[in-house]
C-alpha cells in the first residue's frame, strides 16, 4: 500500500491535489493512502511526496521554513533516501536554485535553474500563460507512459507567469511552447516537477499521477 | 500552441442552478455538481460558477458545491458572486476553487485587487467586469462599468478600469456586456476588442452568444483568450464538442481531446 503525503505548508489549493490522487488511485485500482499533511513524522515515512504550490516563489518558499524541520527534511528524504518526489506548479518551482520573482528567493536547489518570467517572442501573447497546451518530452522518461504527448498529443492545463529557466538542459525532460520553448517538466533520478497542473488535466493529469504512483525509480 | 477555451457558466442560487439547466441524461439538472460533472466529461475546458444568492446567509451552500465539485471534477474551476474582502477568496480557493472572481467589490475598492492578488497569486484573482454602451450613433464608442446587475452606472470607463485591474495584479478578465446578456445577438464585439487589446492579461468574452458563429467571432473579431456561455449547452442547443470543433473549423486553436474523460 502506498503512502502518499500532499504537503500541506499553507500554499492555496491542496485539496484539488489530494482528490485527484485519490481519483487516480480508485480509476487504476492501486492502493494507497493520501494525506494532507506538515507533520513530519507522517512525512518521514511516507512512500511517496508531493509538494503543491499556487502564488509567488517567495511566499511559498516561507511557507515551507515556517514549519520547522521540514526544510532539512525534504532534503532529507528526496536526496539522501531516494523517495519518490512530485512538484506541482510552484511546488516544481521550487526545486530550482533560486526564484527570481519581485527578488531573489532561495530554493531546494534540487535542479539547475533558475526561475524567471516567462519573455514571449510574440508580444500579443498574454501573460499568466493560462490554459490548455501540448508537451514536447526531451527525454524518454516512464511518468509519461502510455500518455499521447507531442503534436498528436493530449493538453495539460498551465497556469503560471514565472518559468524554470534552465542551465541544464538534461535535468528538463520535458517543453511546451509559448512564444518559444517553456519548461514543462524537469527531474532527476527519484524526483520529478510539472510546471502544469495534473490535478487540473482531466484525463492525462489522472494517467500522469498514476504513472508517479507506479514510479519506481 | 496555447489553445483558446470554451466555458460554460453555471449561475447558482441558494445552491441550485438556476435558468435552468436541460441535459437530456441528468437526473437532477438543477444541482450544479451534476452539471459540473456532465460539462468535465464533455471536454469544457474549465467551468464557471456564478453564485448570484441574495443573501449572506446562504454562503455555506456555495462552499458546499464548490468542495463536492473538487471531489470528482479534474478541470479548473472559477467561483464568483458576493466575494467582498480577501478572506472571502480563501474560504473559495480552500474548498477548491482555482480561481475566484471579484466583481462590484473591486469597483467600490480597487486596491482589494492587490491584496488578493499578493495573498493568494494574480494567476487566481480573475476581475469580473459590466460593462454597458454609453457612446451614441456616430460617436466614438465608449463603456461604462455598472454594478448591481447592470442597473447602476457608476461613471468609470471599462477599458481604462481593466488595464487598472491588470496593473494591480488580476489574472485575468471576465468581461459581460450587460447590453447583450440573454440577448443572444453575440458579443459586444467591440467592447471585447477594446479591452482585450488594452490589457496584457487573458480576457473571456461573456454575454450574448446565441450562435457557434458568436463564439468564433468572440475570439476572431473580439480577440478574446476565452469565450463564456450558458444558455446554449444548458438547453442543450448545442454541446460543448460540437461548439469546439466549429470553432477549430474556423480556424481558432481549440483542444479536442478532452471528451469523455
Amino acid at each position: 500500500m502506498l503512502d502518499i503525503a500532499i504537503i500541506d505548508y499553507g500554499s492555496g489549493n491542496i485539496r484539488s491535489a489530494q482528490k485527484a490522487f485519490l481519483k487516480a488511485a480508485e480509476s487504476f485500482d492501486v492502493r494507497a493512502s493520501v494525506k494532507l499533511t506538515n507533520n513530519l513524522d507522517e512525512i518521514s515515512k511516507a512512500s511517496h511526496l508531493v509538494l503543491p504550490g499556487v502564488g509567488a516563489f517567495a511566499d511559498c518558499a516561507a511557507g515551507i521554513q515556517k514549519v520547522e524541520g521540514l526544510w532539512p527534511l525534504l532534503n532529507q528524504r528526496v536526496i539522501k533516501d531516494g523517495v519518490p518526489f512530485l512538484g506541482i506548479c510552484v511546488g516544481m518551482q521550487l526545486m530550482a536554485l533560486e526564484g527570481h520573482e519581485y527578488h531573489v528567493t532561495k530554493g531546494l536547489g534540487w535542479i539547475d535553474g533558475l526561475v524567471r518570467p516567462i519573455k514571449p517572442k510574440d508580444d500579443a501573447l498574454k501573460i499568466p500563460h493560462m490554459g490548455w497546451n501540448k508537451i514536447y518530452a526531451q527525454t524518454a522518461h516512464p511518468i509519461f507512459k502510455d500518455i499521447k504527448i507531442g503534436d498528436e498529443g493530449q493538453h495539460a492545463y498551465f497556469v503560471h507567469s514565472y518559468h524554470m529557466d534552465m542551465k541544464t538542459s538534461s535535468q528538463c525532460i520535458a517543453s511546451t511552447d509559448y512564444g518559444g520553448a517553456v519548461t514543462a517538466v524537469v527531474g532527476q533520478d527519484n524526483y520529478i516537477g510539472t510546471q502544469f497542473h495534473p490535478e487540473k488535466s482531466q484525463a492525462l493529469g489522472l494517467k500522469f499521477i498514476q504513472n508517479f504512483m507506479a514510479w519506481r525509480p | 500552441m496555447l489553445k483558446k477555451r470554451l466555458i460554460p457558466c453555471l449561475d447558482v442560487k441558494d445552491g441550485r442552478v438556476v435558468k435552468g439547466v436541460q441535459f437530456v441524461d441528468l437526473i437532477d439538472a438543477g444541482d450544479p455538481v451534476e452539471c459540473a460533472i456532465a460539462y468535465d466529461k464533455a471536454g469544457a475546458d474549465e467551468l464557471c460558477f456564478l453564485d448570484i444568492t441574495a443573501s449572506n446567509e446562504n454562503r455555506g451552500t456555495l462552499i458546499d458545491l464548490v468542495e463536492r465539485t473538487a471531489e470528482q471534477c479534474f478541470m479548473p474551476v472559477t467561483v464568483g458572486g458576493g466575494v467582498r474582502k480577501p478572506e472571502d477568496v480563501r474560504t473559495l480557493l480552500l474548498a477548491g476553487a482555482d480561481k475566484v472572481s471579484i466583481n462590484t467589490a473591486a469597483v467600490f475598492d480597487r486596491d482589494i485587487v492587490n491584496k488578493a492578488a499578493e495573498k493568494f497569486g494574480n494567476q487566481c484573482i480573475v476581475v469580473a467586469i459590466d460593462a454597458k454602451k454609453v457612446s451614441g450613433e456616430g460617436e466614438a464608442e465608449k463603456w461604462e462599468i455598472f454594478t448591481h446587475g447592470g442597473r447602476k452606472p457608476t461613471g468609470i470607463d471599462a477599458v481604462d478600469y481593466a488595464k487598472d485591474m491588470d496593473a494591480r495584479g488580476a489574472g485575468e478578465i471576465l468581461l459581460t456586456s450587460m447590453d447583450r446578456d440573454g440577448a443572444k445577438i453575440g458579443f459586444d464585439l467591440g467592447l471585447t476588442r477594446a479591452v482585450a487589446d488594452a490589457v496584457k492579461i487573458p480576457v473571456i468574452a461573456s454575454g450574448g452568444v446565441g450562435t457557434l458563429d458568436h463564439l468564433v467571432d468572440g475570439v476572431v473579431k473580439g480577440h478574446a483568450s476565452a469565450v463564456l456561455a450558458a444558455s446554449i449547452f444548458h438547453f442543450g442547443t448545442y454541446s460543448i464538442e460540437e461548439a469546439k470543433q466549429y470553432m477549430a473549423k474556423a480556424g481558432i486553436p481549440m483542444r479536442l481531446d478532452g471528451y469523455g474523460d
